[in-house]
């Protein structure tokens, strides 16, 4: 069995591997596209909501100790334990969700989507984009909806392995021979709370000391 | 394959506490330093910080939460190589900007 467990969990890694070159590339058309549209971006990062977006690491940090602690319950076999974690976890990732929804409609309804066009009339209220700084602030928009999408994609999708974790765990599938499921999922898990620990900084506090911004 | 170096070990909870409380520090420590204006000592400094402080909390939970410290050698050497070949793509397609005449400011405008 450990030999199994072994290689489910390398299994686990080459994937995420696979998911740190995903999610490298967009870090690198970040970087990319920062040094080649700076005002964009710093434009860009006045527009996200800084505590929301602290919030929401302080609740994945949270949800990857509730997390650990499920597998550490789990190599006992103790069912109420890895139940509870794991639930806990999986709320900590839905309100991560829910927070992202707020701030998604937020720049739905300022038409700050770059599909939506910032040239729109409205937008020349309160969050009105400068016309010359349109189109690089559409760049950094971009980013910020493809990359923070693609993560709440994959936490969506953590969201769905910790349901089936939860169920497995009710039907006492999880032994102190056999954990190896909640062992691995831990890891994508973890995997896609440092993403979130990179886009933080990266999307949210990159103007942060230019006082105002717009 | 008898490696047994991941057999059933088990991480006391303390690492998982510990970690936590790091990661919370070091958020608090990035929201605040990230307030100061850095560049006026050298102009990327703020995001050097930021990325630094955020490699040390990857490190950390790659390390602890994740089980890296305790697991076999071979799972370290696929953890490394996969950042290092995120390594190689940064690099190189970087190297391959800065060597463009003007980059970054003219590039792309």
């Amino acid at each position: 069995m450990e030999q199994q467990k072994e290689a489910g969990t390398i299994g686990m890694w080459l994937f995420l591997l696979t998911e740190i070159m995903f999610f490298g590339g967009l870090f690198l058309a970040y970087t990319v596209y920062r040094a080649t549209y700076p005002e964009g971006f710093l434009y860009g990062s006045h527009l996200l909501n800084v505590p929301l977006g602290g919030t929401n690491t302080v609740v994945l940090i949270l949800s990857s100790l509730t997390m650990a602690m499920g597998v550490y319950y789990s190599q006992f076999g103790d069912k109420k334990k890895v139940m509870f974690f794991l639930t806990v976890t999986l709320l900590l990732g839905l309100t991560f969700l829910v927070i992202k929804y707020f701030e998604y409609m937020a720049k739905i309804n300022d038409h700050l989507f770059p599909a939506m066009g910032l040239y729109h009339p409205s937008t020349t209220g309160p969050h009105g984009v400068p016309l010359e700084l349109q189109q690089s602030v559409r760049v950094f928009l971009w980013i910020y909806f493809l990359m923070t999408g693609l993560h709440a994609v994959h936490m969506i999708v953590g969201a769905g392995i910790l349901i089936t974790l939860i169920l497995m765990a009710q039907r006492g599938k999880f032994t102190r021979a056999y954990n190896a499921p909640v062992e691995i999922s831990g890891l994508y898990w973890h995997f896609v709370d440092i993403v979130w620990i990179f886009l933080f900084p990266l999307l949210y506090l990159t103007g942060f000391h230019v006082s105002g911004g717009h | 394959m008898a490696d047994h170096s991941s057999e059933h070990h088990i991480v006391p909870v303390k690492y998982y506490i510990g970690v936590f409380l790091l990661l919370m520090v070091l958020t608090a420590v990035t929201v605040f330093i990230a307030k100061a204006d850095l560049s006026k000592h050298w102009g990327p400094l703020n995001i050097i910080v930021a990325l630094t402080i955020a490699v040390i909390k990857a490190t950390a939970v790659v390390l602890i939460f994740m089980h890296v410290r305790w697991s076999s050698r071979l799972t370290q050497v696929i953890v490394v190589s996969g950042i290092f070949w995120l390594i190689i793509m940064l690099t190189f397609t970087l190297t391959d900007y800065f060597t463009r005449g003007g980059w970054p400011t003219t590039l792309g405008r």
